[in-house]
Parts: structure tokens; C-alpha cells; sequence
């Protein structure tokens, strides 16, 4: 996909040319240098990162919406504004939150108190507690987890030696948006041997004002330490604002390992265009563990990119989508260091006349010599509206590498179907059953809430019931 | 309380436009053990799909009878739910549901009743121990690598455990060697009862000698040619079908008593 992008950027420079005035204009309309400059006053940045916002605010003029894989048509750039202006929207009644998600927040069983902090309302709860008796332990440990905002002023010389090093303004349209206008997400730092067997969670950070649609996290995990960031809200999260361009970078050091899993369960009218890149050093560890089930449209590829011998890769992934959902998401490594080996396990669900497409990336450099890789992923359409297709791409550059590779694309099947009724288990049942069974490997790696909910969409999106 | 279970009256159905089953007639009462032969193509999957609500299969004839009552249009869950079990020639493959999970979900639906996990576990005990099956089996997903002989069995426990009125077993002995045939086959036997009643659709004269049929009906171009004991089982593995086929019988030999 990067080598994707990369012959757009071509492209690009000759259009752009043309094209220069008229994004220039329709840049005046909606996001101006003006608009920038306040949002990083309100944050009081230091200038360098100002001046980062400003260059990336040229890049994004300059850049075109990408116009392969999902149709994001629809997204309305010339307003584009209207996304970033802090998130007035997320502090909306609840009263005003669509009668449709209402009814799965209820079906969820969704307390009453936690509904109201899903639309913005509210203080934050249970997980207050967890996260100052998490933070005092993390400390004596000289764990760093905080915001992003504070974490640039309070540990400005890391950050600005990490941050979007990974991914780049220059990488799409989207990063530079991102670069540009970003705000809220968290800033971990894990001291070398140090390992945090907790995992962090950063949902009850997501309620906090000011934070959401443009979140940074960093992540930095110096030798040898370890440690499980657990990403999103385990409900879905009700905005107006139907933009969200986040960006994640993820550095493991010498021999550290790192997970991260994230459950992306927005709401059905989300444009969710995320990037999340992971440098991994030698005997490193990445382990990405990713289920997209909301959203109107996601285009999501997490990255991996091996450059130390010996580093490993692992990318566990589910994708769930129904009528109106457009996800195209699916993981993209990069070897390029001998004897590094990855792993990618994707699972696939189309139903209503749902799009869920995987389109996956497997590079290797000359130097990677001893690599192993293996790509495993497999698609289920419930019926003959959905679609699916997998698009798994790689680029070798070295024939010393050993490549597994399985791809398959089916429809649920009558007679599977047929053979579980004549059990006396009822159609809904047994399509749920089969399903189940289908993502069964993915689900046992996801955190136990996680997979609690994955279970209650499959049972709430085929059977119409919770439990 | 009558003993009749099954009724099958003139049942003519068909697959997309082609006719299969033509004109069939069976009565199956409690404690019977039924069974069917025909050369390949007669119909006789058809048949126990057809009982069974099998959604290709349309029913263009005739009438199905269950305890008194036409289930024609009853859908697949249902007709379970009713007590007809049907044992998959071709059974299939669930990954990620186990053995066990599966079945207490049927036995949930079949008996209406909540199973819980302890006395499920134990009642799968049982049986597995019934029909000398490993207790491994149960975390194992639903026939998923399983071999020929391993489904069958599985199918066997499955009947066990949801203890049907009627069970149709379709080529529950066919690929499997003469072992694994009697193992099946003692399964079965010690299924059978006076509570319920059996369809064995076969190829093979062994597994009949294990289970001693009451009837044995010859399915030939989707009608009964001809019904008997034993003995005409026995004629039928010395002599073929060629004397049952269409052209050599006259309609009396398929009269409708319904």
C-alpha cells in the first residue's frame, strides 16, 4: 500500500500544479492557518509544534483525497472545518443522540450513567479510580502515560523526536489533516526492562473534553520492556462530527514487545480514516490485535515495520460489516531486516449488502534474508447482497523468504446451515453459530470485554437478540 | 396412545425442475426398524431430505405425517424440535463450534430446556462413554478434521444425546471399514427402543445383520418397488435391483392404502 501511495505522490505533484488555486480557495473556506494558530494557542504548544501544524496545513492543501479503495465521495472536505473545531458536538444531549444507536446502547445493557458519558455528558466513572491507582504504580516505575497535550510541553524533547517521525505529513492526505489539526490521544513511554503487565486503556481518556475526532497516540517502549495498550471504547460513541483521521505511532525498542488492540465501533455515519505505523527493532515484538465494526467507511492498514533482525510481527484482525458499511481495513508488514517474521490472521464479515474488503501489504527488502511470513485471511458474506474480496499485495525483494500464504472468500453455507437446523436450532441460530465459529480464533485474542461485545454484535446483527 | 409415527402418502417432490421422489408410500411405527435400498440415484437421500425439510427439495405431492400431523411446510428447527433426527451421509464442518457446545445448544432446543453446563457435561459423558467415543472428542470442533469414520460416529452421538422419536440414518455405514461399521452399528442398536423408530438407508447387508431390520423396502426411480423382510435384503445382495426397476412393474406394485 506505502508503495501505493507513493506513485499517487507522483501523480499528484502534476495535478497539483493545475490544480493549486482552486484548493487554495477551497482551503480558505474552510481550514485556514488562522484556525490553526488558535487551536494551538488554546493548547499552549510550544512554537515548534505550531510550526509543524502550519507545514503540515500546506501539505493537506496540496494533497488529494485518495481515490482508490473506499468511496469517501461523500466526505464533505470543503467543509472541513466543521470536523475540526473542537468537539462542541461531543458534549450534545443525549436526547439528541439518533434513536437507532440509542436502542443498541440499550440492547447492549449500557447503564443509564455510561450512556450519558458515551455522549459526552457526564464525569467519568469506574475508571477514574483505575486510572490513578494505575498511574501511582506505573510512576514508581518511571512509566510515563499521559495525554498528548501535557505530554508535549512536560516531555517535550521525546516527543518531538518521535512524534509523526513514523508517519509523516507527507503520507496522505490524511496524516497531513492529522498533522495539522491534531489533539487529545495518549503518550506512553515504558523505561527499558521495565514490564507493565497491566494492560493501559485509554477509553476513559477518549470522554475527556477537547479530545476525539484528530486523537495522537505515541507509544514508546525502550529495550526489553513490555507492555498491552488497549485502544477505543468498548461501546459505540455517538458524534455529529463525522471525521476521524487519529494517528498512531508505535516504537519497539531491542527486544521489547508491545500489543495493541483496539476495537473501532463508531457509529454508522463515521468517515474512519486512521493510520497506525509500528517501528520495530531488533528481537521486537508487535503484536496488533484490531476488530472494525463501526463506521460508514474505514480505511485502516495497520503498518509493521520490521527493521532490526529477528523482529516479529503479529496482526490478529476482524472486520464486521453490515448494511451502509464500507470497511476496507487489513494489515501491511514490511521486512526489512534478515530473519524477521510476521503474522497475519484477518477475518472477514460482509451482511446486508455490507463491504468488507481486505487489502493487505507484505514487502520485503534485499536484507531481509530468513524472513517468514504468513497471511491467513478468510471472508464471509451472510448473503448475496454483501460483498467481500481480499487484496493482499506483496512486493519481494529478495527470494530468501518463506511466504505462507491462504486466501479465501465464501458465502455461509446452505448445507451447514441446513445441518444445524435439522438440530432443532433455529436459522438466526445457526447462522450466529457458524459465524462465531468463523471468527473464533480472532475472538480468543481479543480482550475479554472485547470479545464479549464482538459475541453481542454478532448475536444482536443475526438473531436481532443480546445474550 | 397409537404407535403410528410416520405416514408418507404419495410423496412426489423435486430438486430445481427435476422430479425425484414419485409417488412415495411408508408407514414407521414405534419400535420399528425400517430399512431402505436402491441403486444409486433412486432417491433415497432425497428422501430422508425430503423428511427431514431439506429447502432445495420441494414437495409437489403427497403428504408427510408425523404423529398425526402434516408437516409439509414445517420448517428444518422445527421438524427437530418434533423428534426427527436425520444422520448426514456427508455431515458438515463447523470450525470454531465445539463438540460439545453445539450439542447443548441443540439439546436446549430440542428438549426446550435449559441445559447447564455441569449435568450437560455429564449427560455428553455418558453417551460418549456409551458409544466408546474419546472424552477429547467434546472440546474438538464439530467434525472439523475429523475422518469418515469419525463423523459417523459423531453423528451417532448426536442422535444419542437428542434422543429423537425418528431418526433417519442416510449411509451411516458407507466408507467405513468392517470395524468401524460394527462399532456403529452396536451404537445404534443400543439406541434403538419401543419409544422409537428407525430409517436406515443403506448399501451394505452387514450393517443389517447388527440391527436385524423389521422391514426392508427396495426405492427404485423414486417410488417403493417393493417391501419385505430380511430376506428380500438378501435376494437384493445376490440378485442387484435390475427386477425392481420402473419397467418391469405394474402400478399395483405401488398401491396408495392413504
Amino acid at each position: 500500500m506505502s508503495e501505493k501511495t507513493e506513485v499517487k505522490d507522483v501523480d499528484r505533484s502534476l495535478h497539483d500544479e493545475k490544480n493549486e488555486e482552486k484548493h487554495r480557495y477551497k482551503a480558505q473556506k474552510g481550514l485556514t492557518p488562522e484556525v490553526i494558530r488558535e487551536i494551538s494557542r488554546e493548547k499552549n504548544e510550544p512554537e515548534w509544534m505550531l510550526e509543524f501544524r502550519l507545514k503540515a496545513l500546506k501539505i493537506y492543501q496540496n494533497k488529494e483525497v485518495p481515490t482508490w479503495g473506499a468511496d469517501i465521495s461523500d466526505l464533505d472536505m470543503d467543509n472541513i472545518i466543521t470536523y475540526v473545531r473542537p468537539d462542541a458536538d461531543l458534549e450534545s444531549d443525549w436526547d439528541q443522540v439518533p434513536e437507532e444507536i440509542k436502542n443498541t446502547f440499550d440492547a447492549l445493557g449500557i447503564p443509564e450513567a455510561e450512556k450519558e458519558s458515551l455522549a459526552g455528558v457526564g464525569a467519568q466513572y469506574d475508571s477514574e479510580v483505575v486510572y490513578h491507582n494505575l498511574k501511582e504504580e506505573l510512576v514508581e516505575q518511571g512509566v510515563i502515560y499521559m495525554d498528548m497535550e501535557n505530554a508535549v510541553k512536560e516531555h517535550e524533547e521525546i516527543v518531538r523526536e518521535h512524534f509523526m517521525k513514523l508517519i509523516t505529513p507527507n503520507d496522505h492526505k490524511f496524516s497531513a489533516l492529522h498533522g495539522a489539526v491534531w489533539s487529545g490521544g495518549s503518550f506512553v513511554y515504558v523505561p527499558a526492562g521495565v514490564d507493565v503487565d497491566i494492560p493501559l486503556q485509554s477509553y476513559f481518556r477518549q470522554n475527556a473534553p477537547g479530545s476525539g475526532q484528530f486523537e495522537h497516540t505515541l507509544i514508546i517502549l525502550e529495550e526489553g520492556a513490555n507492555a498491552h495498550f488497549i485502544e477505543g471504547c468498548s461501546a459505540p460513541k455517538y458524534s455529529v462530527n463525522n471525521l476521524h483521521a487519529g494517528a498512531v505511532e508505535l516504537f519497539v525498542n531491542k527486544g521489547a514487545k508491545l500489543r495493541y488492540s483496539t476495537i473501532e465501533n463508531w457509529s454508522r455515519n463515521m468517515y474512519n480514516l486512521n493510520t497506525k505505523r509500528a517501528l520495530v527493532d531488533e528481537d521486537g515484538v508487535i503484536e496488533w490485535v484490531s476488530g472494525s465494526f463501526g463506521s460508514k467507511v474505514s480505511m485502516l492498514y495497520p503498518m509493521s515495520i520490521l527493521k532490526g533482525a529477528r523482529a516479529r510481527a503479529e496482526f490478529t484482525g476482524v472486520t464486521f460489516a453490515a448494511e451502509g458499511q464500507y470497511l476496507d481495513t487489513g494489515a501491511q508488514v514490511i521486512h526489512a531486516a534478515p530473519n524477521t517474521t510476521s503474522t497475519v490472521n484477518s477475518r472477514s464479515i460482509a451482511k446486508d449488502g455490507g463491504h468488507a474488503y481486505y487489502r493487505g501489504l507484505l514487502k520485503a527488502t534485499d536484507n531481509a534474508h530468513g524472513a517468514k511470513a504468513s497471511v491467513s485471511c478468510e471472508s464471509l458474506m451472510l448473503d448475496n447482497e454483501s460483498k467481500s474480496d481480499t487484496l493482499p499485495i506483496m512486493k519481494l525483494q529478495t527470494d530468501d523468504i518463506d511466504i505462507g500464504h491462504e486466501a479465501k472468500v465464501g458465502r455461509i453455507s446452505e448445507e451447514a446451515v441446513f445441518y444445524l437446523m435439522s438440530r432443532g436450532i433455529s436459522e438466526e441460530e445457526a447462522k450466529a453459530m457458524i459465524v462465531r465459529g468463523f471468527v473464533e480464533p480472532i475472538a480468543n485474542e481479543l480482550p475479554l470485554e472485547y470479545a464479549v461485545e464482538l459475541n453481542n454484535l454478532i448475536n444482536l446483527e443475526l438473531e436481532g437478540t443480546i445474550g | 396412545m397409537a404407535k403410528k409415527l410416520l405416514k408418507i402418502c404419495n410423496l412426489k417432490s423435486k430438486v430445481e425442475d427435476e422430479e425425484i421422489l414419485n409417488g412415495i408410500n411408508l408407514e414407521v411405527n414405534k419400535g420399528e426398524i425400517h430399512v431402505i435400498m436402491g441403486p444409486n440415484g433412486a432417491g433415497k437421500s432425497t428422501l430422508a431430505n425430503v423428511l427431514m425439510g431439506h429447502p432445495e427439495h420441494k414437495i409437489i405431492n403427497g403428504e408427510i405425517e408425523f404423529e398425526g400431523e402434516n408437516i409439509n411446510e414445517l420448517a428444518v428447527d422445527k421438524r427437530a424440535k418434533k423428534g426427527i433426527f436425520l444422520s448426514f451421509q456427508y455431515p458438515q464442518e463447523i470450525p470454531g463450534v465445539t463438540v460439545e457446545n453445539f450439542l447443548r445448544t441443540a439439546k436446549t432446543a430440542v428438549s426446550g430446556e435449559q441445559q447447564s453446563i455441569f449435568d450437560f457435561k455429564f449427560l455428553l459423558e455418558e453417551k460418549m462413554n456409551l458409544l466408546d467415543i474419546d472424552q477429547s472428542y467434546a472440546d474438538r470442533y464439530l467434525n472439523k478434521g475429523f475422518s469418515g469414520g469419525e463423523k459417523k460416529k459423531n453423528e451417532i452421538l448426536q442422535m444419542a444425546v437428542l434422543e429423537p422419536k425418528l431418526a433417519i440414518l442416510d449411509e451411516t455405514d458407507s466408507g467405513l471399514d468392517v470395524d468401524a461399521t460394527k462399532t456403529v452399528a452396536e451404537g445404534i442398536k443400543k439406541l434403538a427402543s419401543e419409544d422409537n423408530a428407525m430409517i436406515i438407508i443403506t448399501h451394505h447387508n452387514q450393517i443389517l445383520d447388527y440391527l436385524q431390520p423389521d422391514y426392508v423396502h427396495v426405492l427404485v426411480d423414486g417410488r417403493i418397488a417393493k417391501s419385505g423382510d430380511m430376506e428380500l435384503a438378501k435376494a437384493i445382495e445376490k440378485e442387484g435391483y435390475a427386477e425392481y426397476k420402473a419397467e418391469h412393474l405394474d402400478e399395483s406394485n405401488s398401491k396408495t392404502n392413504c
